[in-house]
């Protein structure tokens, strides 16, 4: 993939989510919030691919970063009153940094025992620390414990969304894309002849997971302003196991499909129930001929995923063909 | 004059076993030095021990005069050693191009803030890398297959490849872990040809595992033996060849 024009991407990409923004009220709110969630997916789904997907570490702690990033950023923005914009926006660009870095921090933590698990272990180790971060949250009254925590200010915007989402998108391609990134394929494909051939595999673990883990933060850090209220529950073991199949079904290793990816699963469940809710179908005279679709809305969206990964296993936007299939 | 690499009564056990002992060994500057021995003389022990995959239980190994013990794979590639594996260790996902160019991440100038700035300083270096690359593909002919995948190569090319990846690390001193290993005997002359070949042009000490004595034999300036993780043998092809240890570790006797 040629990345020569990265910065005037992310420039475009930039700009147009704050164009987006300024016609933000004639949007319906309603697909207004399911562009923050495809936004938000995206920060999760690309930055866990560069741990899962180009590093080849199995990470399933996503959310847990999340949560981090979540609550940190919310304490912060929850010691200010109403503020006018321009303050607004700087303090919500500081508590979203602030929510990054904690993440990156506890990714860190997560970093330091990958550095000997691998494969299924080390899956299990971040699953263990997801679930840490959960009750941890469960049992700290100052933010809320199981009850939740109510977050004062509705920040979260298509510019801060999408802009954000760019950026992840450019730090990860950027990355992968250069020569010293080279070397998280290099550990992914084999970490021994990446050792003998003097990449430094420690680190680029160690760097996977902490990038990964700030904009996973920054993520939280965008969901929560975008929800105004956040538990503990909501960044559980699912949530995890729902950005590792954003990266599967794009492609590991392949941002453009792990967007699409992002995009699709997010509106996927969105697009069923509307299908549920329409009145009439020319040549059926029931009332409401598609309603069973909305019950049973989240099977069909599990066996869509069992047939997308029968027939599609390479990930659904990969050209390549699939190194597992034989 | 101190040789490029000293190995001194270097010791390895794992629990009871002593799998390499007392080893001495030294390679000077652009010298060709053949390591055989039967299976489980423990050559790949001695070659990990090297390379920093084992560290020795006692002994001292030094590179370009400074100890190598306590150092990880990663720093001695950096310090000038590069190998290549009796398996052949590709990155199998990777292009051929990117194979190389994933080693040269170690003459960048820049780091990773250069990757992330993408400014003029940034294209300039990748351009001189992505130069250095093909002209390296080049010379070993894997030029047309570029931007094939690695895995896709045949065996030999593979094999090809593997040692243009480790030169890209620009070693002082290379080692060659069985590098006939499958090969038939058209590709084992072009092997030998390929050898003196590296040795001649890019003026570096080389060490060599081998089974095939034919081919260590004809290339190599001086060869040890190993037995049981014991040199029992040191000298030229000719006088190794008439050793008569030699001939009954290979034999029985």
């Amino acid at each position: 993939m040629n990345f020569r024009h990265a910065k005037t991407f992310l420039l475009g990409a930039i700009a147009l989510g704050f164009l987006a923004s300024l016609f933000a009220d004639r949007i319906n709110p309603y697909w207004l919030f399911i562009f923050y969630d495809i936004g938000i997916s995206i920060v999760m789904a690309v930055s866990l691919n560069l741990i899962n997907g180009y590093t080849g570490q199995f990470s399933l702690g996503h959310a847990g970063f999340m949560a981090v990033g979540a609550y940190s950023s919310a304490v912060i923005t929850n010691q200010f009153g109403d503020l006018s914009f321009l303050a607004a926006n700087g303090i919500f660009a500081v508590a979203l940094l602030a929510g990054g870095l904690a993440a990156a921090l506890a990714g860190l933590l997560v970093g330091i025992p990958s550095l000997r698990l691998r494969g299924d272990y080390l899956a299990i180790v971040t699953l263990g620390f997801g679930e840490i971060i959960r009750v941890i949250l469960q049992n700290m009254d100052k933010v809320g414990g199981a009850r939740g925590l109510s977050v004062m200010h509705g920040w979260t915007n298509l510019f801060w969304t999408f802009g954000l989402a760019a950026v992840t998108v450019y730090v990860v391609a950027s990355l992968v894309n250069s020569t010293y990134g080279r070397g998280f394929i290099a550990v992914r494909d084999d970490e021994v002849a990446a050792e003998a051939m003097g990449i430094n595999t420690t680190k680029y673990k160690v760097t996977a997971f902490v990038v990964g883990a700030f904009f996973a933060g920054i993520a939280g850090g965008l969901y929560a302003h975008s929800k105004q209220f956040i538990t503990p529950g909501g960044f559980g073991f699912m949530q995890s196991i729902a950005f590792v199949v954003m990266v599967i079904l794009g492609g590991m290793g392949n941002t453009i499909g792990v967007i699409l990816a992002a995009i699709l699963l997010t509106l996927l469940p969105e697009g069923l129930r509307m299908l549920s809710g329409i009145e009439h179908l020319p040549g059926l005279t029931a009332e409401r001929p598609l309603g069973w679709i909305g019950d049973t809305r989240m099977i069909i969206y599990s066996l869509l995923l069992i047939v997308l990964m029968l027939t599609r296993p390479q990930g659904l936007f990969s050209l390549k063909k699939s190194s597992v299939q034989k | 004059m101190s040789a490029l690499l000293q190995l001194e009564k270097t010791t390895i056990r794992f629990g009871g076993l002593t799998a390499v002992s007392e080893l001495d060994l030294q390679i000077g500057k652009s010298e060709l030095v053949g390591l055989i021995g039967p299976n489980g003389a423990g050559k790949t022990t001695a070659f990990n021990l090297i390379t920093g995959v084992y560290q020795p239980t006692s002994g001292e190994i030094n590179f370009d005069g400074q100890s190598t013990v306590g150092c990880k794979p990663y720093q001695i590639t950096k310090r000038g050693i590069a190998r290549t594996f009796q398996n052949i260790r590709l990155f199998p996902s990777l292009t051929v191009f990117d194979n190389v160019r994933a080693v040269f991440h170690l003459h960048l100038r820049g780091d990773v803030r250069h990757a992330l700035w993408r400014g003029k300083g940034y294209h300039a270096e990748e351009k001189s890398v992505a130069d250095r690359v093909l002209e390296l593909l080049e010379i070993f002919q894997l030029g047309r297959f570029r931007d094939e995948p690695a895995k896709s190569l045949s065996y030999g090319d593979q094999r090809r490849l593997e040692i243009v990846r480790a030169l890209a690390a620009q070693p002082k001193l290379l080692l060659l872990d069985e590098p006939a290993a499958g090969m038939n005997a058209t590709e084992k002359v072009e092997l030998t040809r390929l050898i003196r070949f590296i040795k001649d042009k890019f003026q570096i000490s080389i060490l060599l595992v081998e089974h095939d004595m034919k081919l260590v034999m004809e290339i190599c300036e001086r060869i040890a033996v190993l037995d049981y993780g014991v040199k029992i043998a040191e000298g030229k092809p000719d006088e190794v060849r008439a050793n008569p240890k030699v001939i009954a570790a290979y034999l029985g006797d």
